[in-house]
């Protein structure tokens, strides 16, 4: 589904492929350039290569149409607006994901100065699935998050997975690249990857 | 009209009085009495050399020395908005853009004034147009350097949550709006200012100096009416175009915010 090749940006160079309805961990040091990664193929950075999706190239199309599909989520979410219900476009599609995330069903009009560290990631997370993008690059989505949440946004994700999305999941927790991913892609600090099945 | 002429004899007892200021800094360890005495001698050297320069325009009357005189204002006028800033937009752009924004809405605006109310014969005669495009150019530039560095400290102060937007599929317009929106607010904020508080908290420049050279006081507020007119109305063209310039050069085709394209003002 989504191709990778010949992806550069600074020092990192790198080629492969995901297919609909994986689910691939990234791992690697700290500073390495996994972030780097996940925004170059969103298209956030200028960066070299051709990234497809189903065949299709990124400049075939304008790029927020391409981030439609192919969505970044950052690992501290920047908001816009002052209240949480400003970020969505129709809080009623959010809900259920809120209350599945045990995020405070009332929070639409709290600001978002109130919000806990993890509570803002969680909403993040909802505001970036109910794009329902094809392919998610979760940039340690569960840094923030104590066990019960982080097991609630991994089976979210995992659904989202069964339902055909592709998703790359960057992690510094060896357990959890294990659990969500069916492979993991190791970046070097040469900034070259090489996969590991799990 | 009547008014009193000065010699220049006339002008060394008020000096005195930055003679005192300088005494006043040396017996209380200001250390202002280098930057003083620069000061003063660069406006006096600046102002007589300004009204030999006018008396020569004035009597040439020539489009071409006219035109020569109003880009080398401009020129001043975009090389202080870059000094005003704190971080500056790529290569040429930092001077280009101020200066053609500059050019484009004092040009204008001075250039309607002109052209439709004071109508004098020829149409650029320069006692009527470098005065007022000096006027409209002082207030536009601060409007325009207000503008620009509210705009390119937001854009980074902002950064995340632009970013955000973008990764959600926002165009690139959507995305910098908010900051945009407060940067054109302080750009406009200095000319409402003092648009409130004129004739009760000061009396504008051009006034007192007609009102000095013998024009009737209500003369000389229409007069102003028309300048402060004029400067807002050049200030918004400015500071808009400026504004939404350079949001544009520190974003791309690709929808990207690209503050590696800012550096540092030192």
């Amino acid at each position: 589904m989504l191709t990778v090749s010949g992806l550069k940006r600074l020092h990192i160079c790198v080629s492969f492929d995901l297919r609909g309805g994986e689910c691939v961990a990234l791992q690697g040091p700290s500073g390495v350039g996994k972030t780097l990664l996940l925004r170059s193929i969103a298209d956030l950075d200028p960066n070299e290569g051709a990234v497809k999706l189903d065949g299709k190239l990124r400049e075939s199309m304008p790029a927020p149409a391409w981030r439609k599909q192919v969505t970044y989520l950052a690992a501290e979410p920047g908001w816009w607006s002052d209240t949480v219900r400003e970020h969505f476009t129709a809080w009623d599609d959010a809900l259920p994901l809120v209350k599945r995330l045990r995020l405070p069903e009332d929070c639409a009009s709290w600001p978002i100065q109130r919000l806990s560290t993890g509570e803002r990631q969680r909403l993040a997370l909802v505001r970036g699935l109910v794009l329902q993008s094809r392919v998610l690059l979760l940039d340690e989505p569960t840094s923030a998050l104590d066990a019960a949440s982080a097991a609630a946004v991994e089976s979210l994700i995992a659904d989202r997975v069964k339902q055909g999305a592709s998703v790359i999941w960057s992690t510094h927790d060896d357990a959890q690249a294990r659990r969500v991913g069916s492979r993991i892609l190791r970046m070097s600090t040469g900034g070259r990857i090489e996969e590991e099945l799990t | 009209m009547t008014y009193i002429p000065l010699a220049y004899g006339d002008l060394i007892l008020p000096a005195l009085l930055v003679v005192m200021d300088g005494v006043l800094s040396l017996v209380l360890h200001l250390k202002l009495e280098r930057q003083l005495a620069v000061a003063t001698v660069r406006m006096v050297v600046q102002l007589v050399l300004v009204g030999y320069v006018l008396t020569f325009l004035f009597a040439a009357v020539s489009p071409l020395w006219t035109a020569l005189a109003a880009f080398v204002m401009v020129l001043f006028a975009s090389r202080e908005i870059v000094a005003r800033q704190k971080r500056r937009l790529p290569g040429i752009w930092s001077y280009g853009l101020g200066a053609s924004c500059t050019l484009l809405a004092a040009g204008s605006v001075t250039m309607f004034a002109l052209l439709t109310e004071l109508r004098p014969d020829p149409w650029y005669h320069p006692r009527y147009a470098l005065p007022l495009l000096g006027m409209i150019l002082g207030n536009t530039m601060t409007g325009i350097s207000l503008g620009l560095d509210v705009l390119i400290t937001g854009l980074v102060r902002e950064r995340s949550a632009i970013e955000a937007c973008l990764a959600l599929g926002g165009t690139r317009y959507q995305a910098v709006l908010p900051v945009v929106r407060d940067a054109l607010r302080s750009g406009f904020t200095p000319i409402m200012n003092s648009m409130a508080a004129i004739g009760l908290v000061s009396l504008p420049g051009m006034m007192t100096g007609q009102i000095l050279a013998g024009v009737a006081p209500v003369d000389a507020a229409k007069y102003q009416l028309l300048i402060m007119f004029l400067i807002a109305g050049g200030t918004g063209l400015g500071t808009l175009a400026a504004v939404l310039g350079g949001a544009r050069l520190l974003t791309d085709q690709r929808h990207r915010l690209r503050l590696d394209r800012v550096s540092s003002g030192d």
